[in-house]
């Protein structure tokens, strides 16, 4: 009798893209067929700034190991100014997940231009590998939530 | 303290103020209570001493919807969170008739029963304008000394200070009570290694029974309707039953008021259990002064918040994990 190989460890990674800059690029990088790992599940928000730093709690509560969020670069912003407003508030509530003693890069924020499908690419198959090397996501998850 | 009682007694008898917004004698004698007072003859019962360390500028929102001026009484400290609700048009400064009254640090229950002095049957030594060096303590198990300073609230040996932000008359003499570095818990904490602040938060937040007195003594906290009461959220109103819970409750708590928070620190007063929880709020104003340069809420009455304005060369969040 043979004991069943443990299953490998696929990490749940929630990505957080803006309607008018990110999700494009994410289309170009579908469109242009390059590849990133299917753990990726994209969210589809208005606006970078439109992403409440409860969300991103409420994800890991649910059983992400990682979440990404992804906006027009500074400056670009379709509704000119919110990408500011998210970049000082995911600064912070960074700062604090590290404060608290969660693992520093569960969490990051990438600026994806419509244009930038290799970016996309590339950004997610990074952010997965270093999900896989910190493993599962254990100091933010609440068994409740998960199935 | 009479001469409060006599001031608020002129202001109402000449008209200027219909109702006096202050602090009456609990049971015990050292657990005053923040209370509403409509005549002269109920102002036998206000207090104001060493224990009367509640913020009343949050009452003034309630009060700022009633007929008539209101008299209030606001300490050093908690001027600046009136200031703040100026800001957020939260209160009506044309209601309100405010009395800096002064302050010589003010003391915590939690410390003093802490170093064991227990069945108190009379203090002495709390005066609000003339505090004494120590307290001296009638009990059941016969009298009982213990040094001001070492009974003070923890935000008070970080004090920002004994001017009043804004006032219309001043009353009462203030003493300096600093005598520690605001941020210095924040930096011992961040000092650590992630394992051991994970292990530390986990230990103080584990004793969270989310009665939500931080959040209802929060003057920074005054939505109408919050979040944590939605029944949207399984987190809403009971008890943690796991460790994210509690977390999640106080990263929120502690963000939504931050760039709004003066640091006044009624959360770790009214917290039952103990928990420091100006760890989160101090972080988060340390992080902001990094960050986004010096600022203290409530100075003013009109400077754009931190998280409410940006430059275009803010930092980005990937500092967090550069920085290490």
């Amino acid at each position: 009798m043979s004991i069943e190989a443990k299953e490998e460890f696929r990490p749940k990674i929630v990505a957080f893209c803006c309607n008018w800059c990110s999700y494009a690029g994410a289309d170009l990088a579908g469109s242009s067929r390059l590849s990133y790992p299917a753990d990726v599940k994209i969210i589809r928000v208005p606006c970078s700034c439109r992403v409440n730093p409860m969300f991103i709690l409420r994800a890991f509560e649910k059983g992400a190991d990682g979440v990404i969020l992804c906006g027009c670069h500074p400056g670009d912003c379709h509704y000119s100014t919110g990408n500011f407003y998210a970049r000082r508030r995911m600064t912070l509530l960074f700062s604090m997940l590290d404060y608290l003693g969660v693992e520093n890069g569960r969490t990051r924020v990438e600026w994806v231009s419509a244009a930038e499908g290799v970016k996309f690419s590339t950004t997610m198959n990074e952010f997965v590998a270093k999900i896989h090397s910190l493993g599962k996501n254990v100091r933010l998850g609440d068994i409740r939530c998960k199935d | 303290m009479q001469r409060l009682i006599d001031r608020a007694k002129e202001l109402l008898a000449d008209g200027t103020v219909v109702r006096v917004l202050g602090w009456k004698a609990g049971d015990m004698g050292y657990n005053p209570e923040p209370a509403m007072f409509d005549n002269a003859a109920e102002l036998r019962n206000f207090v104001y001493d060493g224990f009367c360390g509640a913020n009343l500028s949050k009452f003034m929102i309630e009060a700022s919807k009633l007929e008539g001026k209101t008299l209030v009484f606001l300490k050093p400290c908690d001027t600046y969170s009136f200031n703040q609700l100026i800001k957020e048009h939260r209160v009506d400064r044309d209601k309100a008739y405010i009395i800096g009254v002064g302050c010589q640090g003010k003391l915590s229950m939690e410390k003093i029963k802490s170093m064991g002095v227990k069945a108190i049957e009379s203090v002495s030594g709390a005066d609000a304008f003339d505090a004494a060096e120590e307290l001296t303590f009638e009990t059941l198990y016969g009298e009982k000394t213990v040094a001001y300073k070492d009974a003070m609230l923890q935000r008070c040996h970080v004090c920002k200070g004994k001017e009043h932000m804004i006032y219309d008359e001043l009353l009462g003499e203030s003493k300096d009570t600093k005598d520690a570095d605001r941020f210095a818990e924040v930096e011992r904490i961040e000092a650590m290694s992630p394992e051991e602040r994970f292990a530390f938060f986990q230990a103080e937040l584990s004793k969270c029974i989310r009665c939500n007195a931080c959040r209802n003594v929060c003057p920074a906290c005054s939505c109408r309707k919050c979040i944590f009461d939605g029944t949207k959220y399984d987190s809403a109103q009971k008890a943690n039953t796991t460790s994210f819970e509690e977390k999640m409750f106080h990263i929120i708590r502690a963000f939504h008021v931050a760039g709004r928070c003066t640091d006044c620190g009624e959360c770790s007063r009214v917290c039952p259990q103990g928990i420091p929880l100006h760890l989160f709020n101090r972080k988060f104003i340390k992080d902001i002064e990094t960050f986004y340069g010096e600022y203290q809420a409530g100075a003013d009455t009109d400077s754009k918040g931190p998280l409410t304005s940006y430059t275009f060369d803010d930092v980005e969040p990937s500092i967090v994990a550069e920085r290490g």
